[in-house]
């Protein structure tokens, strides 16, 4: 009885988790519609300014409203992530698939190329490689692709793998069923839970290393509206304007959280095993 | 003080396993450092800009077309990828990196000049992360389900999600611009240490004192802490003498891995608070394009962390023998 009550509160908490999500899309979907003003449009009689009717977050150096940039700023830094995500799932899983079904040279070169990267820290990579290729928002998802498929490759690969050995793929190939049948129909739908629990885990540190890039001026390029980017941007007045930092690092802040607690929790309601830790 | 039963292998067998052992993680090691110098370096050949007129610009000068050809041929950048790759890769690893095109001194020099304060702030983050996540962690396992544990998983949560350099920036306006009580930016003295060091540690505390505490619950799962119990063992006695000496090396494999989080927040940390350090400099050369000087900085952060993990893993295999030598894989 404990238990189901326990299922339940946590499939309601992934549920909630699921619209505060949806609710920020929302907001990042509807940004032209809820902007009081042009997130690019400066105003240089009103720099600077705190917070007013006008310009309910108050204004940057540039007199743009802090408010409207946050709001385009969501499309920009979400959509960018769930973009991230999914490159680095369906490239990982794409290569981890073949990987395991080939097994040979292939394989070994593959996991030894994993193997390279992975052993290294990430974020300094994701920094040379757009060091190396230049400043910008397309060279960010470049990096941060090449420094993130690895982990997926590999966990795809070992899916395949143990997966094969089961008594329903073999059952499967003893009826008859094709290789491409057995791999499309039989195992692509019982690795992808795993890796779906995974890519939610990691949503909230590919914000943080998109923002964090965008911060250090790698990543999204003035004057567009990107709420790492603000930080940076903004982090000369400290002093003078501290909502210019305040509220987007609030907003990276609460989105994170949002996030890491959805991966968890989808964690929870897929892997009931688990709780009992 | 173990308690768990394990095989014992014969001494001579043993330490023929761990020679083994040893020889193939330094050819994994010397295979992981192949591959990034090998990335770094193809990274570099497809990088935009001609890193001869790249050279001769950052002297201040627009130079002729003649003179890039020349420099061009002269650095033997009109060989092919791999001849180049070849020749780069012989004077990497006598310790020559290349000429900064900023500072137009040897690159191992300008990173050697950069290393102290790095390794002054990620040592200071990595005691305090130390110091704080250990307690912390244990107490959230001892008190699992109490209000303690709940507060330190909270806590620990929060500082997962905090953007580093957003809380490095919120402890500059309280503690620089509102209290005045510590500098905000640069390196005059140890207290302009304290700030970057406990940013970096932050999240750091955060991620380990929560590892810390499923390592410590895996263990109290154990049948020899039941066993102990049943004994009637003292409860602090088998958490101190049982419990924890069994977690130490899981910890301790964590806390080598940790160290990439460490040089990578550094970066950030470092940029943010103008700290003189390697991270700092790194994200200087990507807007000067100084693009040896990037290359110095990726290898030798690989060769830091790679080597240290290495260590970490000697250890652990040499301090628990229950941990199997995968000789074969």
């Amino acid at each position: 009885m404990m238990k189901i009550r326990a299922y339940l509160t946590q499939r309601r908490l992934f549920i909630f988790l699921l619209s505060l999500t949806a609710g920020w899309i929302v907001l990042a979907l509807i940004a032209p519609l809820l902007a009081p003003h042009d997130p690019l449009a400066t105003n240089f009689a009103k720099v600077l300014q705190p917070s007013s009717p006008e310009y309910p977050l108050g204004t940057d150096q540039l007199g743009r409203c802090v408010l409207s940039r946050l709001l385009y700023g969501a499309r920009t830094s979400l959509l960018l992530t769930f973009m991230m995500i999914g490159i680095v799932f369906s490239l990982g899983a794409a290569v981890g698939v073949v990987a395991g079904f080939l097994r040979g040279l292939v394989d070994t070169m593959l996991m030894r190329l994993c193997d390279t990267l992975m052993a290294f820290p990430g974020l300094i990579f994701a920094i040379a490689v757009v060091g190396m290729l230049g400043p910008g928002l397309f060279n960010t998802v470049v990096a941060l692709s090449v420094v993130w498929w690895a982990k997926y490759a590999r966990m795809a690969r070992s899916l395949v793998i143990s997966l094969q050995q089961k008594e329903f793929v073999t059952a499967a190939a003893f009826s008859g069923a094709r290789k491409i049948q057995i791999i499309s129909r039989t195992i692509l739908p019982n690795m992808l839970p795993p890796l779906i629990v995974m890519a939610m885990m990691d949503v909230g540190g590919m914000m943080l290393s998109i923002s964090g890039l965008s911060f250090l001026g790698l990543g999204a390029q003035p004057p567009d509206p990107e709420w790492g980017a603000m930080l940076n941007e903004g982090r000369r007045y400290l002093q003078t304007a501290p909502w210019l930092l305040i509220y987007p690092g609030l907003a990276i802040f609460s989105t994170v959280i949002i996030f890491n607690l959805l991966g968890d929790s989808l964690r929870d309601v897929l892997d009931p095993k688990k709780n009992t830790v | 003080m173990r308690m768990m039963a394990y095989t014992r292998i014969k001494p001579g067998k043993g330490v023929l396993l761990l020679g083994r052992y040893i020889v193939k993680r330094l050819v994994q090691l010397v295979a992981v450092l192949f591959g990034i110098t090998f990335l770094t370096f193809l990274l570099t050949y497809l990088s935009p800009g001609d890193p001869a007129r790249l050279m001769l610009m950052s002297t201040g000068v627009t130079p002729s077309d003649e003179l890039v050809r020349q420099v061009r041929s002269e650095l033997g950048l009109d060989k092919p990828f791999l001849v180049r790759y070849g020749t780069w890769l012989g004077q990497v690893v006598t310790g020559d990196f290349g000429t900064s095109y900023k500072y137009d001194r040897p690159v191992l020099d300008v990173l050697m000049a950069r290393l102290p304060a790095t390794l002054k702030l990620t040592g200071s983050a990595m005691f305090l992360v130390i110091l704080i996540s250990f307690p912390l962690g244990v107490l959230s396992a001892v008190r699992r389900n109490r209000w303690l544990d709940y507060v330190i998983r909270l806590f620990s949560f929060a500082g997962l999600s905090m953007p580093s350099f957003w809380l490095g920036m919120l402890l500059m306006l309280v503690f620089g611009v509102q209290l005045k009580l510590l500098p905000v930016m640069g390196n005059s003295g140890w207290h302009s240490l304290i700030l970057p060091a406990v940013t970096l540690a932050i999240p750091l505390i955060a991620q380990y004192s929560r590892q810390i505490r499923a390592v410590m619950l895996e263990e109290i799962g154990q049948n020899y802490v039941v066993g102990a119990r049943a004994r009637g063992v003292k409860e602090s006695m088998i958490i101190w003498q049982h419990i924890l000496p069994n977690s130490l090396l899981p910890i301790v494999t964590l806390l080598g891995m940790t160290t990439g989080a460490l040089l990578g927040g550094a970066a950030i940390v470092e940029s943010l608070f103008v700290w003189p350090g390697v991270g700092q400099m790194a994200v200087d050369a990507i807007f000067t394009r100084d693009y040896p000087l990037i290359q110095g900085y990726v290898i030798w952060m690989a060769v830091i962390y790679v080597t240290l993990n290495l260590i970490v893993d000697l250890w652990t295999h040499l301090r628990d023998p229950r941990i199997q030598l995968d000789v074969d894989v």
